[in-house]
């Protein structure tokens, strides 16, 4: 028996490091407050018309994403990593990459590509006929139907990722046992698997599905009326960011339903294994037609959610580059993509740090406070990207003001806007979420026995992260680190609204072109941020790949 | 116990050495907010050439910058806000941002109805809103001349319309100019029409022109420099543009303006940056993106002014800025989507 009940390390903990997790999360939240507080203050919160409607909407979209992705998410996990068939090693990595290909690209490419004047149903209608041969004017991509499938190719990653992490830290000898106690393999999955990487799968769609709530790109694209349209909606009716709020607000609250149905998701018993990090399981090889399968499902996912869009995004490109070279290449790019690496690598160090005390200082103890204090940190994550935006510019204001009223010679001067420093503050209040989400469920699976045995032995705290803690957490932090770096690198709405003069990413260059249609001009920068994206993927293939065999012979 | 409260203090030390490599170069003369994105560079480096003053801008969309100068107040970088919609360049006027300019070189080029009467912004570039077809599906006297956006709604085009979703300022503007023109209640019958007619809609101008070319729709309503945009590309592009309403109210248009920022620190620059956007510069500001002058003494270009003169509908950036809210709720209660 390796599976054991884990219990918290109990006491009241340390002081310190508990205040340290109570000052994430007030600065993580104090956005949100500022722009709740800020729109209180103008006095003009009211719900729009058809609020009722776009709540029945969102929770069918986040039933049929989260559906989807923990189907295709857990399912691929599980084939990459316990049986081996042709290509496994190359298509475990590139099933993470539609993770790197932003929401406000591929809604547009999915949607060109399939609907009545794309290449798929022109095709259709030059074989079928015009009626398709099935007396129809066309099939109706635009719907809530196509929007939940581009969303669940597009976030599966988020569970494959989480759930692959947990599937390679787990140890065999469970598994094993039940399988030759004459458990087959799917009843072995259930019953000493899957309680295994539930946290890492709940993890994993507790962010699907703060994705899909604020993803706006997406649902705009197939004309799905979510709660995040209705933000959009109120907040472009009425000129006035505060008439959103409201709405903005629900988001947050159907994002704590969400992660309170994670908790529940995990369920109160919290499974660890004996003997730490174990080193994955033993990979069965398949053969023949199984093989064959395997390997066609992985490629059909990888070539519908990367390789379509890659190529519509590549025919554009070389389009753009045939017609007129100087309207594509920005000599400015060298800029735009050096901006993006610098952001995305501050941010990510600065979130996977934070997120590693904060869990750390949980597994230190610390009472009910501090547990709630740490999941407030994921909320940054479940406002859409505008209005966190807008309150760290509120936030940062106010501190300016209160600065200049403490007397200090002419405030801060635009703390917010007039450096880089707030879009690095509200990437790090936005990406805090992913990355404490990735390294807690990696730190669940550690036993508490570890940490008390380590305390009890007489190791600090520090000793404690540094020589057990982290070494057990690695593929976590490796996981949280390629998150937010490829988030960071995508990321649109904060960098846009929060920018000084003179700072421009890719994804604002993108988005320059794109705004204005000018697709074929924007495929270049596009596929630059996927090629961005692309370098933390392979780092953490080679970090949190799955067992090496020879590792095992050997150790 | 202490070293990762010195390791979590370093950081905001961490991030500001970064600034040091990524921060914004030297200050330009004029710095610009703008929400209009296309070809911005050339029009300001004529003006650089004429005048010798810098200029530098930021693109963003235009709630985002209103609110962004709103929580800048006097701090704002900006002198400048240009943006892309007659009812933003009220509301950000309403919402005191933008400072009065006391130009008579503004009133001379720019006609009444697109300028704001307080001189607190400029209207630089005009857009119309119409009827665009497949030559081979419409004949255009099929469309009524008096009030072609409501006629959309007659049971003869059931099925044939496409139109762009409820989410676009566009639909929003023209469904304000609806409500203004004919109240709510006759508003609210036409969108409902429309949408009794099956309209199919589309999430922008260029897939719903292209729906049309591919025989997807027989008609629908477009910008005119999408269009424009797409013949230039391709002459034999086949979808043809109508003038709506002419014999009515007008077509409808809307305008891309700017204004001085309230908090600006070279107001007068920032003035005589819109007044040239307004007269010499008219045709480099608007050429590029197949816009109308709103010079009256400017000529439109040649592929554009090859859709015919055209009657347009006043614009009262009152009405699009007051009563966008409305055109959302009137969409949405005729279940426009």
């Amino acid at each position: 028996m390796t599976v054991l009940l884990a219990r918290r390390v109990g006491g009241a903990g340390r002081p310190g490091w508990s205040l340290l997790v109570l000052l994430v999360a007030a600065a993580v939240a104090s956005p949100v407050a500022g722009v709740s507080g800020y729109a209180v203050a103008q006095g003009g919160v009211r719900a729009p018309s058809g609020t009722g409607a776009m709540i029945v909407t969102t929770a069918v979209l986040l039933g049929l994403v989260a559906a989807g992705t923990a189907v295709l998410g857990t399912g691929l996990a599980w084939l990459v990593t316990a049986y081996d068939f042709p290509l496994r090693r190359t298509l475990g990595w590139l099933l993470v990459l539609p993770l790197a290909m932003p929401a406000y690209i591929l809604g547009f490419v999915y949607l060109s590509t399939f609907d009545y004047a794309g290449p798929v149903q022109s095709w259709l209608r030059s074989v079928l006929g015009d009626d398709l041969g099935i007396g129809v004017s066309g099939i109706p991509v635009r719907s809530i139907g196509g929007a939940a499938v581009v969303l669940v190719l597009t976030l599966y990653p988020y569970v494959y990722l989480m759930t692959r992490a947990a599937l390679a830290e787990t140890a065999p000898t469970a598994h094993d046992a039940a399988r030759s106690l004459g458990a087959g393999p799917g009843r072995a999955f259930r019953t000493v698997l899957l309680p295994l990487v539930r946290p890492s799968l709940a993890a994993g769609l507790a962010l699907v599905m703060m994705e899909t709530l604020t993803d706006f790109a997406t649902v705009q694209y197939f004309g799905v009326r979510t709660l995040s349209v209705g933000v959009y909606l109120a907040w472009k009716g009425s000129f006035d960011v505060g008439s959103a709020i409201a709405v903005a607000v629900l988001v947050l609250v159907a994002a704590v339903v969400v992660l309170a149905v994670e908790r529940l998701l995990r369920g109160r018993a919290r499974y660890s294994q004996r003997g730490g990090r174990g080193r994955g399981l033993a990979q069965r090889r398949l053969t023949g037609f199984r093989a064959a399968a395997a390997t066609g499902t992985a490629l059909l996912v990888v070539a519908l959610a990367f390789g379509l869009p890659v190529l519509r995004l590549g025919v554009w490109a070389a389009t753009a580059l045939a017609d007129d070279p100087g309207a594509v290449v920005d000599e400015r790019f060298v800029d735009h993509l050096g901006s993006s690496v610098s952001v995305a690598a501050v941010v990510a160090g600065t979130c996977v740090l934070v997120s590693l005390l904060m869990a750390h200082a949980l597994r230190l103890g610390g009472g009910r406070v501090v547990r709630g204090a740490a999941q407030v940190t994921t909320f940054g994550y479940a406002v859409p990207g505008a209005v966190v935006g807008i309150g760290v510019l509120v936030v940062f204001q106010a501190a300016d003001d209160a600065l200049v009223a403490l007397g200090a010679e002419g405030g801060t001067g635009l703390l917010a806007t007039g450096s880089v420093l707030g879009v690095l503050a509200a990437y790090v209040v936005r990406f805090t979420g992913p990355a404490y989400q990735a390294v807690d469920a990696s730190f669940s699976r550690v036993p508490p026995t570890v940490t008390q045995s380590a305390l009890a032995l007489g190791a600090g705290p520090i000793r404690l992260l540094s020589r057990v803690h982290l070494p057990l957490v690695r593929p976590g932090v490796a996981v949280a680190f390629t998150l937010v770096v490829v988030d960071a690198v995508k990321e649109l709405p904060l960098v846009l609204l929060l920018r000084p003069f003179g700072f421009t990413t890719l994804s604002v260059w993108v988005y320059e072109l794109a705004s204005e249609n000018f697709w074929e001009r924007a495929a270049l920068p596009a596929l630059l941020i996927v090629a961005l994206a692309l370098v933390p993927v392979a780092l953490l293939n080679r970090s949190a790949r799955p067992v090496d065999p020879m590792a095992r012979v050997g150790g | 116990m202490r070293r990762p409260f010195v390791l979590l203090a370093a950081l905001p030390l961490l991030a500001t050495s970064a600034c040091g490599f990524l921060g914004s170069d030297e200050e330009a003369d004029i710095q610009v907010y703008s929400a209009r994105h296309y070809d911005l560079e050339q029009a300001f480096e004529g003006f650089t050439e004429e005048t010798g003053l810098t200029v530098e801008f930021l693109n963003g969309d235009d709630d985002e910058l209103l609110e962004r100068l709103k929580a800048e107040g006097e701090d704002t970088p900006a002198d400048v806000f240009i943006t892309v919609d007659a009812g933003m360049l009220w509301n950000a006027a309403e919402q005191g941002q933008l400072a009065t300019m006391d130009s008579p070189v503004l009133e001379e080029a720019v006609p009444a109805d697109l300028r704001d009467p307080e001189g607190r912004w400029a209207g630089l570039a005009m857009r119309a809103r119409t009827v665009v077809y497949d030559p081979e599906a419409v004949d255009p006297s099929e469309l009524d001349p008096t009030d072609t956006y409501a006629a959309l709604g007659d049971p003869r085009w059931r099925g044939r319309v496409c139109m762009r979703d409820e989410t676009a300022s566009y639909t929003q503007s023209l469904v304000a100019s609806l409500i203004d023109l004919h109240g709510r209640e006759r508003a609210q019958e036409i969108v409902e029409s429309w949408v009794a007619n099956d309209v199919q809609i589309m999430s922008n101008d260029v897939e719903l022109l292209e729906t049309i070319d591919a025989g997807g729709c027989d008609l629908g309503i477009s910008n005119h420099y999408y269009l424009a945009r797409m013949l230039e590309e391709d002459p034999d592009f086949g979808v043809a543009l109508y003038w709506a309403s002419q014999e009515g109210e007008g077509v409808h248009v809307n305008i891309s303006g700017a204004g001085v920022v309230e908090g600006s620190d070279a107001p007068e620059d920032a003035q005589r940056l819109i007044e040239w956007l307004a007269t010499d510069g008219q045709s480099q500001f608007v050429d590029g993106n197949h816009e109308f002058p709103v010079n009256p003494d400017v000529e439109p270009e040649e592929l554009i002014a090859g859709f015919g003169d055209f009657e347009r509908m006043p614009v009262d950036a009152a009405a699009y800025g007051s009563l966008n809210a409305e055109a959302v709720e009137v969409l949405d209660e005729a279940g426009y989507r």
